[in-house]
């Protein structure tokens, strides 16, 4: 179909029909829910962080494509990263999809952070209301980290 | 061919009339909102140009005017729903806000802690969550309806649900589903059971005709904008004895007779609900959209979509069979041409993406019935509702657009 190609990327049909790292993980790893308002899907990230570093990452819930594929690779992207190289990474990854900095702001990208296959992605900012589809798993990931 | 001459009909429509992409658009979002026929935009354009001023408050010929086109669109909404009296029809901001006024104003005054309030499970949350603000406020109980299996309500219980309820609040046709509701029997059950009968008519009025003394309802709310009116306008009706006797919903100019230091008394009907400057122009347009949809005529409208409803059931079936599945009732003359589908497990978000590629216009989401929702063990649907200016071809672009949604998720 004209035009989806951008959207569906081949990638991203495939880690919607196999994501990988579902599950969840048991106390004492951090969980939040992520919830998206427009069309009711929800989102479970679960967390294990030690000595600095994400040494375990569980994705549950339901989703569309976009969402699901987004916390798919992020969970893939996150696991065994020290922290710091996590936040640079959900700085770039939001900056990819035109969210401004905590100012307003455009973000300009730090091209040293490598996005691999969340590069895929990046057609989503041509559909403005699927971009809190691709962005719910990573503000979750925040809402559970800051619990850890 | 259908009851309803369509290709005439959509002329009448500018907005259906615009490409996108170089294709037509087939809006298939009327139970969200409907489109508008160059009547009512006319009529809103040459009110403001010709007539507009205020209305009720001052002597000059021109307010006279615009006062009497105003209360002449009251007339209108009147005799559409074959209210007994003009004053018993209440201008209001829209469906959400009719529903609150009843909550909020008959239901302060008349519930109290351990009242009962009967509800459904198919009901918007524009029906449930004024209530349940009673709820927190007033401890009232909520009681709920369940459904059958084909989305209609499950009334084996209904005597026993309805057993102590002050209020039956239902849906008259459901939003997701576009199932038809009993309403005369349920508003008899309600009766009989000492309880009022609010009906969110939202859904029904645009797509049948209504008649409230038949239904022997209590209170009635719907929308313009889903009836080919502008948005900014709603309308409550309720049975004059009930309106008269309880007390205002908002206060400020307009609801009141007197006002002094040690306080106020109200206005008569209806200007005892209409506090402020009311949506003038927005009642010209809903009194055009009324013209508009008699010449039609209501059953003529309901026919057509009767024939819309079967044609899409045939044709989704035949060509989808077990890949698409159709919530609510399959028998037409309990439902409307609204229908939320499941197609072959793909989520509702990308299935309206890929349709919009066609310019195939459904809405995905959970509609404002969250606990339906539930009920029908989805966050979400895609949903695809018909009008007076749908025909069986965008039934069959509905289709072909589910193929390549086929296509790229397999
Ligand atoms: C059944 C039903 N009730 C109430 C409403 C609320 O209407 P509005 O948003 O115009 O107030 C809607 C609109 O979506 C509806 O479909």
């Amino acid at each position: 179909m004209p035009g989806l190609e951008d959207l569906y990327r081949e990638i991203i049909l495939d880690h919607h029909r196999t994501p990988r790292n579902r599950g969840e993980l048991p106390p004492p790893a951090a969980h939040a829910v992520g919830h998206n308002p427009l069309c009711g899907d929800e989102i479970d990230v679960y967390v294990q962080v030690a000595n600095g570093v994400i040494a375990d990452v569980k994705v549950g819930g339901s989703g569309c494509s976009i969402s699901q594929s987004s916390a798919s690779m992020m969970s893939q992207a996150i696991k065994g990263k020290p922290l710091p190289d996590v936040l640079a990474l959900v700085r770039r990854f939001k900056g990819m999809m035109s969210i401004p900095d905590e100012d307003g702001n455009p973000m300009e990208p730090d091209l040293t952070v490598k996005l691999g296959d969340l590069e895929a992605l990046q057609g989503v900012v041509k559909y403005p209301v699927r971009i809190k589809c691709a962005t719910l798993s990573w503000n979750t990931l925040l809402d559970a980290l800051a619990q850890s | 061919m259908t009851t309803l001459d369509v290709a005439a009909i959509k002329r009448q429509f500018p907005l259906l009339q615009r490409e996108l992409n170089g294709m037509p658009l087939v809006y298939l979002d009327s139970a969200n909102t409907s489109q508008k026929p160059q009547v009512v935009i006319d009529s809103m354009s040459t009110f403001m140009e010709r007539a507009y001023s205020p209305i009720n408050r001052s002597a000059y010929q021109l307010a006279a005017e615009a006062t009497d086109a105003y209360e002449g669109a009251r007339v209108k909404v009147q005799r559409f729903v074959n209210a007994r009296r003009a004053h018993e029809i209440i201008f209001t901001k829209n469906a959400t806000e009719a529903l609150n006024l009843v909550a909020y104003a008959w239901g302060r005054a008349n519930l109290h802690e351990g009242d009962v309030v009967l509800l459904t499970h198919m009901e918007h949350h524009a029906n449930i969550v004024p209530w349940q603000m009673l709820v927190q406020e007033r401890g009232i109980v909520v009681r709920w309806v369940p459904l059958t299996a084909d989305g209609q309500l499950d009334l084996a219980t209904l005597p026993q649900l309805l057993e102590g309820a002050k209020v039956f609040g239902f849906t008259a046709m459901s939003n997701v589903m576009g199932t038809i509701t009993p309403v005369q029997q349920l508003c008899s059950a309600a009766h009989q059971a000492g309880a009022l009968a609010v009906v969110d008519a939202c859904q029904y009025v645009p797509h049948n005709v209504t008649d409230v003394q038949a239904w022997g309802a209590d209170f009635i709310a719907f929308s313009s904008h889903k009836m080919c009116g502008p948005t900014g306008i709603g309308v409550l009706w309720g049975r004059e004895e009930l309106l008269q006797a309880m007390p205002p919903f908002l206060g400020g100019g307009n609801m009141i007779a007197d006002v002094r230091l040690d306080g106020f008394t109200c206005a008569e009907l209806p200007a005892k609900f209409e506090a402020g400057t009311p949506p003038i122009t927005e009642a010209i347009g809903l009194g055009a959209a009324i013209d508009f949809l008699c010449e039609l005529g209501m059953a003529n409208v309901r026919r057509h979509e009767i024939e819309i409803a079967g044609y899409a059931l045939r044709t989704l079936n035949e060509r989808f069979g077990s890949d698409i599945r159709l919530h609510g009732p399959c028998n037409v003359e309990v439902r409307g041409a609204t229908f939320s589908l499941e197609f072959r497990g793909i989520h509702p978000h990308d299935l309206s993406q890929v349709l919009d590629q066609t310019n195939v216009c459904v809405r995905a989401g959970h509609h404002c019935a969250k606990p339906l929702m539930r009920e029908l063990g989805v966050n979400a649907t895609a949903r695809a509702s018909f009008y007076l200016y749908n025909d069986t071809h965008d039934v069959d672009m509905l289709a072909d657009a589910l193929d390549s949604a086929s296509d790229i998720f397999g």
